[in-house]
C-alpha cells in the first residue's frame, strides 16, 4: 500500500522520520549491545592473559597455599582466604548495624529525621574508598593497635583468633573498614525493601494488638527478607572487590592469615600492589589469574543479588497508569 | 499476670527500638570522624594557592625547619581532565543504552541490558584498571600509563552507572507522555529525544553528576593506567595525576607536608560530593514540583 | 454492522500476549458524527480505539489482526506515523507535556513534523485553542506552563493539541473520567461542536454521556461487539438482551 495515498491538507509529515527512527533505533541498540559486550571483553582479556599461569598450574592454582615470588611458586589460597575473611568480618559487623539502621529509618525514627538520615547514609556510600583507607591508616589502625586489639587479646585471646602482635594494620582492621563501607549499601537497599512492605501488612499486625517491635518482627522483616538478603549479598560483592581501603589497612603480606591480627592480602590488594611491578611473566599471569577469580566471584555474587532484588523491587516505572 | 506479660512485651519493644536507634547512631560515627579529621587536618592547608601550586619537595618539620606547603594543582587538573574525558565517552554510550533499555522495553535485549548494567556496577573497580592495563601492555605498550588509558578505565566504571541512573530517570516519565506524543504522529526518535528526555532532564543530569563524582573518587582503576605524575597535563600519551592517586601515594609517605596535602585533597573530594548531592536533591525536587504543576 | 463509514473496522482482533482483548469486531464509524463505545470496564473498548491509531501495538507483546479502513485504505498496512497524523487522540487523564508552555503544547505536532512558518503555526494554535473552547481563557498567557492550568483546562489543551495537527478522526478515550462535572459539561458540549468538522469516536463508561453526545453507540462486552446502532435505538429499543440488561444497570 502506498503511504502517499494518505494525505492531509496542512501538516505533511517529513518523509525522513522512517529513516530517523531506524537510525535512532540502531544507535541506541548499538550502545546497549556495547554494555553487554563490555562483560565479555573484560572476561576475555583476563582469560587470555592468565593463560600462562593457567597452563602452569591449572585449577591447582585455586588450592596452592604459597605465593613465593623468589621461587616462582604461585598459589591463590592466601588471597582467597584474605578476601573471604575480611568480607566475613565486614558482614558480621556490618549486617546487624545496617539492618538495625534500616529498621530505625523505616519504622522507628521520627518522620522529620528519616529524609536527612537517609541522605547521610547515601553520603556514606559516596565517600571515595581511598579516603576510607586514609582514615583507616591514620585513625582506625592506631586506635585498633592501642585500644581495641589489646582488649580483644586479653579477653578473647584464648580462642586463638586474636593471637599475635597487635599492629592495627591487619585483617581485622581491614574487615572493620569494609564493614563501614558495606553498611550504606546494605542499609539503603534494605530500607527500600522494608518501605515496600504494603501498609496492609503492617496494619494487620497492628490491629491484632502487636507492639511496635512485634509489627516489625512479624509483619515487616519476614515480608522483606529476600530483599534484605539481596542487599546483603550486594554488600558482600562490594566487600569482596574493595581495593584501596583494604590495601591501605591490611598490611599486604602474601600469606594465609593465621589470626585476625595477621597481616594479609586480598585478591584486590594483591592486584593493586603487584600488578605493575611483577618480577616476570609468570607472576604477572598469576595475578591476572587471581583477577579472573575475583571477577568470577563478583559476577556470581552480583548476578545472585540482582536476581533476588529484581524479583522484590520489580522495575515497574513507565507503564500505563 | 496478664498485665505483667503485656508490660514485658512493651518493654521489649522499647529496648529493640533503642537498639535500632543505637545502630543508626553507630554508623554515623565513622562518617562524622572522617569529615572531622579531614576538616581538622586538611582545612588549615586549603587555600587558593594550594589548589593551583605544584607539589612541594618532601619535608617534615624537624629542628624548626619550615616546610613548603606546595599544592595539589597537577592532581586537581588531572582529575578534571580524566573525569571530563571519561564523561564525554561514557555519557553518550550510557544514555543511549538506557534509552534502548527503557524505550524499547518488553524486548529481551532491553531487559538483558538493564540486568548487565546492574551487574557491571557491582564489579570491582580495580578490574577496570586491570583490563585496560592488560590490553594496552600488549597492544600499545607506549601509552600504558597515560591520560588515554586512565580515561578508558574510568569509562568502564562510569558507563554502567550512567546507564542505570539514566534508566531510572527515564522511567520516571509517565508512559502517558510517550503515548501523547506518539498519538500526535511524532516519530519515536523525536518523542524520545525532544519530549521524554527533556522531561527527565533534571534526573538525568543528576545521574550523570553522581557518576562523575564516583569517577572522581576512584583510585583503584587509575593505579595502572593514569598512574600519577608530579607534573600536570603532559599530553594524552603521558601519565597524569589525580586526587585519589595523590591521596594514596602521599598517605603512605613519611613526609608531613605531603600528608597534609593528602588531607586537603580528601577534604576537596568530600566537599565536591556534598555539593553534588545537595545539587542533585534540589534538581530532583524541582522536577517533581514541576510535574505536579506547582 | 457493516456499511461504509469514514473508518471501517473489519474482523478486528487484538491481543495482549496470548490474551485476546477484542474478538472479531466489525463496525463502521460514519463521517462527521459522534460515535460512542460503551461497555463495562475490561470489555475492550479502550483497546478498540487504541487500535484505530495503532497505539495498541506500541505496548510490548501485543498484536492486531483484521483490517481498519480509513477512507478505504487499510491503516494497518501503512506507516503508523502517517496514520496518527490523520487520527488524533485524547486520553483518559489530561497529559500535557509538563516541560512545555501552553503554546508549545498545542504547536508541538506542527513543530516536530514538517516545515511550517511561524505564521502558520500561530494561526493553527489560535484556531485549535478556539475549537477546543480554551482560547478565551488562555489568550493572555499562552506562554505559561501547561501544568498551571486546571484539570479541565488541561484536557481541553490536549484536545487543542490533537486538533492542531488537523486530523480527520478524533479518538477520545474516556476524556472526562478524571474531571469534575462542570469540566465534563464543557467537554461534552465541545464534542458536539467538533462533529461538524471531525469524525469523533468517544469511549465512555458513562451511559448518560453517550446518550447526550453520540449519534451512534456501540456496546461491547467481553471483547465482543454486542450491538451497534443509532444511540436512540440502542438505548430505547435494544435488540439484544445483554444490551438491555447493561443499560438498565443490571450489571457493569
Amino acid at each position: 500500500m502506498d503511504p502517499s495515498t494518505l494525505s492531509s491538507p496542512l501538516p505533511r509529515p517529513r518523509k525522513g522520520h522512517v529513516w530517523g527512527d531506524r537510525i535512532f533505533g540502531v544507535l541506541v541498540a548499538g550502545a546497549g549491545l556495547f554494555v553487554i559486550f563490555l562483560v565479555f571483553a573484560i572476561a576475555s582479556i583476563l582469560i587470555t592473559q592468565s593463560r600462562l599461569a593457567f597452563d602452569s598450574y591449572g585449577l591447582a592454582f585455586l588450592i596452592g597455599t604459597r605465593w613465593d615470588v623468589s621461587h616462582e611458586v604461585y598459589g591463590a589460597v592466601p588471597f582467597i582466604a584474605g578476601t573471604l575473611l575480611t568480607s566475613a568480618i565486614a558482614l558480621a559487623i556490618g549486617f546487624p548495624l545496617a539492618i538495625g539502621s534500616a529498621i530505625f529509618l523505616t519504622t522507628e525514627a521520627p518522620r522529620w529525621l528519616r529524609g536527612p538520615l537517609g541522605s547521610v547514609i547515601e553520603l556514606l556510600a559516596a565517600i571515595p574508598s581511598v579516603v576510607y583507607g586514609f582514615w583507616g591508616l591514620y585513625f582506625l589502625g592506631p586506635y585498633m593497635r592501642t585500644t581495641v586489639e589489646p582488649i580483644l587479646a586479653k579477653s578473647l585471646g584464648w580462642t586463638g583468633a586474636f593471637s599475635g602482635a597487635a599492629t592495627g594494620t591487619d585483617v581485622l582492621t581491614a574487615g572493620i573498614i569494609l564493614a563501614i563501607m558495606v553498611i550504606p549499601t546494605i542499609a539503603a537497599i534494605s530500607r527500600e525493601t522494608l518501605a515496600a512492605v504494603p501498609v496492609a501488612q503492617r496494619e494487620a499486625a497492628i490491629s491484632l494488638g502487636a507492639t511496635n517491635w512485634e509489627v516489625t518482627r512479624t509483619a515487616m522483616v519476614p515480608y522483606a527478607r529476600s530483599g534484605i538478603f539481596g542487599a546483603t549479598i550486594l554488600g558482600l560483592g562490594r566487600a569482596l572487590g574493595e581495593t584501596m581501603a583494604v590495601t591501605m589497612t591490611i598490611g599486604n603480606h602474601d600469606a594465609i592469615p593465621t589470626s585476625l591480627f595477621s597481616q594479609g592480602q586480598t585478591i584486590a590488594s594483591l592486584i593493586a600492589n603487584e600488578l605493575t611491578n611483577s618480577s616476570g611473566p609468570l607472576q604477572y599471569s598469576a595475578i591476572i589469574y587471581a583477577a579472573l577469580i575475583l571477577l568470577a566471584i563478583s559476577l556470581l555474587v552480583n548476578v545472585a543479588a540482582r536476581l533476588l532484588l529484581w524479583r522484590v523491587l520489580r522495575v515497574t516505572g513507565g507503564t500505563t497508569e | 499476670m496478664n498485665l505483667d506479660y503485656r508490660a514485658r512485651r512493651k518493654l521489649w519493644s522499647w529496648v529493640m527500638s533503642g537498639l535500632t536507634a543505637a545502630c543508626a547512631i553507630a554508623i554515623l560515627i565513622p562518617l562524622g570522624d572522617i569529615i572531622y579529621q579531614a576538616v581538622l587536618l586538611g582545612g588549615p592547608v586549603l587555600s587558593v594557592s594550594v589548589l593551583t601550586s605544584n607539589l612541594p619537595q618532601p619535608c617534615s618539620p624537624v629542628n624548626g625547619i619550615v616546610c613548603p606547603v606546595g599544592g595539589i594543582g597537577p592532581a586537581l587538573e588531572g582529575t578534571g581532565i580524566l573525569v571530563a574525558l571519561a564523561a564525554a565517552v561514557s555519557v553518550p554510550i550510557g544514555l543511549a543504552a538506557a534509552i534502548f533499555a527503557v524505550e524499547y522495553r518488553g524486548r529481551f535485549l532491553g531487559t538483558a541490558i538493564s540486568f548487565t548494567a546492574d551487574v557491571l556496577t557491582g564489579i570491582p573497580s580495580v578490574i577496570a584498571g586491570v583490563i585496560i592495563y592488560a590490553y594496552f601492555v600488549i597492544y600499545d605498550p607506549l601509552v600504558v600509563f597515560s591520560v588515554i588509558t586512565g580515561t578508558l578505565a574510568l569509562s568502564v566504571i562510569m558507563i554502567p552507572i550512567i546507564t542505570r541512573t539514566c534508566e531510572e530517570a527515564l522511567r520516571t516519565v509517565p508512559h502517558s507522555v510517550r503515548e501523547a506524543a506518539l498519538a500526535l504522529g511524532i516519530p519515536k526518535w523525536r518523542t524520545t529525544l525532544q519530549i521524554v528526555l527533556v522531561s527527565a532532564l533534571p534526573a538525568i543530569l543528576t545521574g550523570i553528576l553522581l557518576s562523575v563524582m564516583r569517577g572522581a573518587g576512584e583510585a583503584a582503576p587509575l593505579l595502572f593506567t593514569a598512574f600519577g605524575s608530579r607534573l600536570g597535563f603532559q599530553g594524552f600519551n603521558n601519565p597524569i595525576d589525580a586526587l585519589p592517586l595523590l591521596i594514596y601515594n602521599f598517605a603512605e609517605s613519611p613526609y608531613q607536608n605531603w600528608i597534609h596535602l593528602a588531607w586537603a585533597a580528601a577534604l576537596i573530594l568530600i566537599l565536591l560530593i556534598l555539593v553534588a548531592s545537595v545539587l542533585s536533591r534540589l534538581a530532583i525536587q524541582r522536577m517533581v514540583r514541576r510535574m505536579r504543576g506547582e | 454492522m457493516m456499511g461504509s463509514g469514514k473508518l471501517q473496522v473489519e474482523h478486528l482482533s487484538a491481543y495482549y500476549g496470548k490474551r485476546r482483548a477484542i474478538e472479531d469486531i466489525s463496525l463502521g464509524f460514519p463521517e462527521k458524527a459522534v460515535s460512542a463505545i460503551i461497555g463495562p470496564s475490561g470489555c475492550g473498548k479502550s483497546t478498540l480505539i487504541r487500535c484505530l491509531n495503532r497505539l495498541h501495538e506500541t505496548l510490548p507483546r501485543t498484536r492486531v489482526e483484521g483490517r481498519i479502513l480509513l477512507d478505504g485504505t487499510d491503516i494497518l498496512e501503512v506507516d503508523p506515523i502517517q496514520v496518527r497524523r490523520r487520527v488524533g487522540m485524547v486520553f483518559q487523564r489530561p497529559n500535557p507535556f509538563v516541560t512545555m508552555s501552553i503554546y508549545d503544547n498545542v504547536s508541538v505536532a506542527l513543530r516536530f513534523n514538517g516545515r511550517h512558518s511561524r505564521d502558520e503555526i500561530d494561526r493553527a494554535v489560535i484556531r485549535s485553542l478556539q475549537q477546543a473552547a480554551l482560547w478565551e481563557e488562555v489568550k493572555d498567557r499562552v506562554d505559561a506552563p501547561a501544568m498551571s492550568l486546571s484539570g479541565g483546562q488541561q484536557q481541553r489543551l490536549c484536545i487543542a493539541r490533537a486538533l492542531a495537527a488537523e486530523p480527520e478522526v478524533l479518538l477520545m478515550d474516556e476524556p472526562c473520567s478524571a474531571l469534575d462535572p462542570v469540566a465534563t459539561a464543557k467537554i461534552e458540549s465541545l464534542v458536539k461542536d467538533l462533529k461538524n468538522t471531525y469524525t469523533v469516536i468517544i469511549v465512555t463508561h458513562n451511559m448518560q454521556q453517550a446518550g447526550r453526545v453520540a449519534d451512534h453507540t456501540a456496546f461491547l462486552y467481553l471483547g465482543k461487539l454486542v450491538e451497534y446502532g443509532p444511540t436512540e435505538d440502542l438505548f430505547e429499543r435494544p435488540k439484544e438482551k445483554l444490551t438491555e440488561q447493561y443499560i438498565t444497570g443490571r450489571f457493569g
